[in-house]
């Protein structure tokens, strides 16, 4: 499969996840290992009524599902991913009102596990809202260098 | 030799019942993932009763993976805010009614959490016990555990720190 087929591939998919659409979530950019997924504004995912700010685990699906559709999109994947474990450091809280931007990255995979790094962002795009980094199961695609 | 009645059973559980109630339904999220809470004693089990917008991947199909790190983290913060409710309604210092009127404590911020995926989530019920690991006067270390038809076979598990909310009445300036 070319790496465009897989790219487009990986963006019917993220549509057609139940839960990411659930939450508004939409493909900005996608290829080569990296993605970015943005998730609006939303009051039914306030997590702190006092504040209006958006609940920790809507950024958490958001970091989820970027992550992989980097790993889906990687040129020596063959497409299929599954989370095994995903940490979030939350560095401040998200305005209340602005659309939430995912971008992950490939950093490194192996024969087995692909290694990523994520950033979520409000409008301040130099301050991130929270990173994360990951562990995804990867499976290469037959004919990838190893 | 007298002691004071003790107060019947059912005001107590409505009391206790009526402040989780209070705490859980202020949240919109909570509501917008359908989660509920089961309360013994003190014990609060956190349910996920399983719906079709929880999917990730429907070709399985399992649980999204931000689904469950989402039911994880609210399980973990449900029982921190609990942990400081509890000594508090029992005590009487805090008023139940004042709690159902929207007289909430302020919520614990996460400062990380981190999600170990055991196994994929079944388009099934999911449950979650938190288990406070350390509370102090500003950090908290919170383990939740995550389990579909048998207690034993977790599917996800969770830890994540937490800063807690200042304690009204407490002296400025060492909080």
């Amino acid at each position: 499969m070319t790496p465009e087929k897989m790219t487009a591939i990986a963006r019917q998919f993220i549509a057609a996840l139940p839960h990411s659409r659930e939450l508004g979530m939409e493909l900005v950019g996608i290829g080569e290992g990296r993605a970015e997924i943005s998730m609006p504004y939303d009051p039914r995912l306030v997590g702190d009524p006092a504040t209006g700010v958006i609940h920790g685990g809507a950024v958490s699906a958001l970091m989820d599902t970027c992550c992989g559709a980097a790993v889906m999109c990687h040129p020596d994947g063959n497409g299929n991913t599954a989370t095994i474990d995903l940490r979030i450091d939350y560095m401040r809280a998200a305005v209340p009102g602005q659309t939430i931007r995912a971008r992950a990255h490939c950093y490194h995979v192996t024969r087995n596990v692909a290694f990523l790094r994520a950033d979520a962002l409000d409008d301040d795009d130099d301050h991130p809202v929270a990173t994360a980094t990951g562990a995804f199961v990867f499976e290469r695609r037959k004919g990838a260098g190893a | 030799m007298s002691r004071p009645t003790p107060e019947p059973v059912q005001v107590i559980k409505q009391r206790r019942d009526g402040a989780l109630a209070a705490l859980v339904g202020s949240v919109p999220y909570i509501r917008f993932m359908g989660i509920t809470f089961d309360r013994r004693g003190d014990e609060l089990t956190a349910i996920l009763p399983f719906r079709e917008m929880l999917i990730g991947n429907p070709l399985l199909p399992a649980l999204h993976g931000g689904a469950t790190a989402a039911f994880l983290e609210t399980a973990a913060i449900i029982e921190l805010c609990w942990s400081l409710i509890w000594p508090e309604l029992e005590s009487g210092r805090l008023d139940a009614a004042a709690l159902e009127k929207g007289a909430l404590p302020k919520l614990p911020r996460t400062v990380d959490f981190t999600v170990d995926y055991l196994r994929s989530g079944l388009p099934r019920d999911a449950y979650a016990r938190a288990r406070i690991n350390r509370s102090g006067r500003r950090y908290a270390s919170v383990h939740v555990e995550a389990w579909q038809d048998n207690r034993a076979r977790l599917f996800a598990q969770g830890t994540g720190h937490f800063i807690m909310p200042p304690v009204e009445g407490a002296g400025a300036g060492d909080g």
